[in-house]
């Protein structure tokens, strides 16, 4: 693998820190006046998600990392993984449940999601920004109540609980905010 | 995107020139000649972590092909004028560093330095103070020792504590560097200083730290009545490291010995020595008077006057379009 020196550090490049894949998010060149120059990095651990900040001494040299981002389409899930694939070849590749994560819940069959790849297996994957679900169990509205008080939960197909307003009822297909977790509106027909 | 085209606006550009001209007026109203130095030397500096660009000269005298240097700052040949009885003087120029960009530095850029004769570190802190008050528009500066800013915002005596002192604060503050240890004791106070005081210092009004440690003295006199100090400056302004003055050492001989110890430090780290300016200690040994001098950086200040995220908002051309 490439190694980096610290003046091609800028935010996207992917390195390796303490055995795992991370992503740069910003990176300052730091010189005091007189001193040793340094670059102050922020750094996204890519399995973990854990953010932090690392200082490395200017032009130090670090491995990169083998990551890639790749589009593909959620098929099914058998339990234990969550099967992908590439809508242009067929390639079908399967995420394992640490790599799908919080977000199976948003997983919708044939909604193209982002799964990163680190030396060709997946480590993390991100639903697309917005999806539609429906509704299987939710209070009936309060009568009168237009005051949009908060709403109320509403559970959808996944497991996924989401407040929605109280005039939506159950079986009704709603799109979600996968970033927020909040209801955006009801589903166009 | 476009590589031929400017990264400034034009507003940026009027910005820069009106600040020439106020900086210039200023002077000019307090009787300090301008005067223009060469950028090319056969000398350079000697500091660890300060690198010249370099370049050839094919037609010198000896008729052998001659390395010369891109100045870093034009220190040397206004002290050569100085010492020729120049009086109080300044510069506005380019100064050349091979060092990464970032967003306060490119490795070319403008500089602005003035000696005052007969000043010491503290008048020449006022009359910075001034042209800052002038160009910015700001209140008048807060002035702190650096030991009493390490003992205000650390709660360490940077001219007694020891390596573990040092590696524990940086710990505490959470600064995390692959092997710690291994920095010099003055690369960990610049460390701690650059991530935990600056951004504590200087937000309403720029800041003046004096008195550093002797060993970041560079051309700095020391203090006669303590010399773990030395009589240099810096003023930090809403994250900015502005400017750098020094009372003017001039002893040639001390000041041969300390471009000499650099040169040893270069060598330990696997560094090339340097060539020392013979010109500039010849100058020092026919007599330097008693003066201050102040390098400030002309792009940063426009960046705070003109509230710019990046450097490149105020240089036509950064190097990446170079």
């Amino acid at each position: 693998m490439a190694y980096y020196s610290t003046n091609e550090f800028k935010g996207g490049l992917k390195i390796m820190l303490d055995g795992e894949p991370c992503n740069i998010l910003e990176n300052e060149y730091v010189k005091p006046g007189k001193g040793q120059a340094f670059n102050r990095v922020k750094i996204r651990k890519l399995i973990s998600g854990k953010v932090l900040e690392k200082t490395f001494r200017s032009g130090e040299s670090v491995e990169g990392a083998d990551v890639m981002d790749t589009e593909l389409a959620y098929l099914y899930t058998d339990g234990e993984f969550y099967h992908f694939m590439n809508n242009d070849t067929f390639e079908q590749i399967a995420a394992d449940e640490k790599a799908v994560g919080e977000n199976k819940k948003w997983l919708v069959e044939n909604d193209v999601c982002t799964i990163t790849l680190w030396n060709g297996s997946p480590i993390t994957v991100t639903p697309p920004n917005f999806v539609e679900l429906e509704i299987t169990e939710t209070d009936p509205g309060l009568k009168g109540d237009t005051a949009g008080t908060g709403g109320k939960p509403a559970t959808l197909t996944t497991g996924a609980v989401v407040r929605v307003p109280l005039f939506v009822q159950t079986g009704e297909v709603i799109r979600v905010d996968t970033r927020s977790g909040e209801y955006v509106s009801r589903a166009q027909k | 995107m476009q590589f031929w085209q400017p990264t400034t606006t034009h507003q940026a550009r009027i910005a820069r020139a009106a600040l020439l001209r106020t900086i210039r007026e200023f002077f000019y109203t307090r009787n300090v000649l301008e005067v223009d130095t060469p950028l090319l030397s056969k000398g350079t500096v000697t500091d660890e972590h300060l690198e010249a660009f370099d370049t050839c000269f094919n037609y010198d005298q000896s008729g052998k092909p001659t390395k010369l240097y891109l100045q870093t700052s034009p220190e040397y040949a206004m002290k050569r004028l100085l010492c020729a009885d120049s009086g109080s003087i300044y510069q506005i120029c380019k100064a050349f560093r091979h060092e990464s960009e970032g967003r306060w530095h490119n490795p070319e850029f403008t500089m602005l330095e003035w000696y005052r004769v007969g000043f010491d570190h503290v008048a020449l802190m006022d009359e910075v103070d001034a042209l800052l008050q002038e160009t910015l528009g700001t209140e008048p500066s807060d002035k702190m020792s650096y030991q009493q800013a390490f003992q205000t915002y650390l709660n360490i005596d940077p001219l007694c504590a020891n390596d573990e002192e040092l590696l524990e604060a940086m710990e505490q503050q959470g600064i995390d560097i692959h092997e710690p240890e291994t920095l010099s004791f003055d690369s960990k106070l610049q460390l701690l200083f650059s991530y935990i005081i600056e951004p504590q210092i200087g937000s309403n009004t720029p800041c003046f730290i004096y008195d550093f440690p002797a060993t970041q003295a560079a051309l700095a006199r020391l203090n006669s009545d303590d010399p773990r100090v030395a009589e240099r400056f810096e003023v930090y302004f809403k994250g900015a490291e502005l400017a750098n003055g020094f009372n003017e050492l001039n002893a040639a001989n001390e000041q041969r010995k300390r471009f000499e110890n650099d040169n040893e430090k270069r060598r330990a780290s696997g560094l090339s020595s340097k060539p020392i300016d013979e010109n500039f200690l010849n100058a020092l040994e026919a007599g330097l008077p008693l003066c201050s001098g102040v390098a400030l950086g002309v792009d940063r200040l426009l960046m705070l006057k003109t509230e710019a995220k990046h450097i490149s908002d105020v240089i036509n051309f950064p190097v990446s379009r170079a």
